[in-house]
């Protein structure tokens, strides 16, 4: 009797912190919609928060930029991390043990420290801040990330793959992008998921070493805050809607997979 | 193939982090290869009871964050292992809102927490309020909670559900109650899931900047908000890098003492 109590109590608990987690997100796509400027009475259904967000050159030029970061950002991390992950396996330990140590600096430490370090290497260099430094800035703090989700899948890989492949006849590139990317495919391919929802979702390293005017939609959203103004549950919806696909599609992919390799095998039974 | 990363991250990761203590500790306003070393930065922030006082309600803030995700992760992890089968979707649920931007998210309770607004409204039915929600630590702190609670239920489920299910049932064949058991049994193994969980959630609260700018409006100002206008607005990079160091070494203190804790605690058993 007792033991049922508490289950029921705890479940009620976790029911209202889901509850807590979803009202934002569906307060914002709901006024998003609203026909007024207000952010509490909804006055009714109507599109112009949207027409307004499409006709604004510089919202365009937020998504465009976040959109061009992100994909670069995503490929350009993913490939480094990932050459990076199989070249350390052939080095030494202490080498090994000193770069995952300098790699989890970036995430311990707070993102508004990782930035301002950023902000003052690029400007000591005389780098003017813009496109390109906030790209390299994030596909500086996506690389560690892509390392930690290739790692452990290299562990679990036959040492012996690679050799195999060479005395096959295989060139080096030939063992590395034929035997060996395609074990580790599954660590690569959440590593890269992991990269575009980081950029794409950055505001505090974007905002400190960006310049120029070039604004991504975090940024964006952060300026246009400092006044009520609901265009911006229109942008937001955008990203939720965005991520949401993303997340399903990736969710969605290797489930249509499975089925049609399942569907495969029966044919072939 | 790995040693253009570790040039990479001399320069991205190791250089940025020498700027920040080369800065922290030379006169304002000279470029650090030619700067004077001083203490003055640290003297500066040390001395003023304003920069105190923003010291220490940035860390009330944190640890009242940190404590209230403690007691609502808790609970929920505890369902959530409780759960069986549909652990798994839960977890999805739970993590699915953290993928979405977090500014974005953030922003979104600008709206609920107007005097007009929803909570308020839900309030009313109750015959509550109207309160003033907005621009208080209250806000802050639910702004926070609202972000890093998913962080904390995660952390304690992973050590929940590593959790060996016949310990629960020696307890009750030894005699133990179910409130003993989760006190002398669950509790205790789950310790290690808490302490990383409040350092993930201390972590990002002591330093957050845009949760107090959007929550408590342009005169709430934590330490994060400090840093910030010193880089971006007053330009004084020396007091900003000796304002980040600080922080980073009350992080370091903090993480270091909640894990000694845990240690001494094992020594006890």
């Amino acid at each position: 009797m007792k033991q049922k109590k508490r289950i029921h109590w705890t479940r009620i608990l976790l029911a209202a912190v889901i509850v807590f987690f979803y009202i934002p997100i569906v307060y914002t796509v709901v006024f998003s919609f609203n026909s007024t400027r207000s952010l509490t009475t909804f006055a009714g259904f109507s599109l112009r928060w949207y027409e307004k967000m499409f006709s604004s050159s510089m919202t365009m030029n937020a998504i465009w930029t976040t959109f061009a970061i992100a994909i670069l950002a995503t490929v350009l991390s993913t490939a480094i991390g990932t050459v990076t992950v199989i070249g350390l396996s052939k080095c030494s330990k202490p080498l090994r043990r000193s770069v995952s140590m300098i790699n989890d600096l970036p995430i311990m430490n707070p993102d508004i420290v990782t930035a301002i370090g950023l902000l003052m290497f690029f400007a000591t260099m005389e780098i003017s801040k813009g496109f390109l430094t906030m790209l390299v800035a994030h596909v500086a703090f996506c690389i560690p990330y892509v390392m930690l989700s290739i790692t452990p899948r290299l562990r679990t890989l036959d040492p012996n793959l690679a050799d195999a492949a060479l005395d096959l006849g295989a060139n080096p590139w030939q063992a590395l992008w034929h035997a060996i990317i395609p074990q580790l495919s599954p660590g690569i391919f959440a590593g890269a998921l992991i990269a575009f929802t980081m950029s794409f979702d950055d505001f505090v390293i974007s905002y400190f070493v960006t310049g120029n005017g070039v604004q991504n939609i975090s940024i964006l959203v952060y300026t246009m805050a400092k006044r009520v103004n609901p265009s911006i549950n229109a942008i937001s919806t955008l990203v939720i809607v965005i991520i949401t696909a993303v997340l399903l599609l990736v969710n969605l992919i290797p489930l249509v997979r499975d089925r049609a390799m399942r569907r495969k095998k029966e044919e072939a039974v | 193939m790995a040693y253009p990363y570790v040039v990479w991250i001399a320069i991205l990761i190791i250089i940025p982090m020498l700027l920040i203590i080369a800065y922290a500790f030379t006169v304002e306003g000279t470029a650090f290869f030619q700067g004077q070393f001083t203490l003055d930065n640290f003297g500066r922030f040390f001395s003023d009871a304003v920069f105190l006082q923003v010291l220490l309600r940035s860390l009330r803030i944190a640890v009242v964050t940190t404590i209230v995700c403690l007691l609502l992760g808790y609970p929920a992890a505890y369902a959530i292992s409780r759960s069986g089968a549909s652990s798994t979707m839960l977890i999805l649920i739970i993590t699915l809102p953290t993928w979405i931007n977090m500014l974005v998210r953030t922003y979104a309770w600008v709206g609920i927490l107007q005097d007009n607004g929803l909570l308020n409204a839900l309030l009313g039915l109750l015959h509550l309020g109207p309160f003033q929600f907005m621009y208080t630590d209250f806000a802050v702190v639910l702004g926070m909670v609202y972000n890093f609670l998913p962080f904390m239920i995660l952390e304690i489920h992973t050590s929940l559900s590593k959790m060996d299910p016949s310990y629960l049932e020696a307890a009750s064949d030894l005699g133990a109650n179910n409130t003993k058991a989760f006190l002398k049994v669950t509790l205790p193994l789950s310790i290690p899931g808490m302490i990383s969980g409040i350092t993930l959630v201390f972590l990002p609260a002591v330093s957050s900047f845009f949760i107090p700018k959007l929550l408590g409006g342009g005169q709430y100002v934590l330490i994060g908000n400090v840093i910030e206008s010193q880089f971006l607005t007053s330009g004084n990079w020396s007091f900003g890098s000796a304002l980040s160091l600080t922080m980073v070494i009350i992080i370091m203190v903090s993480m270091y003492l909640t894990r000694r804790l845990d240690r001494n605690r094992e020594d006890e058993i």
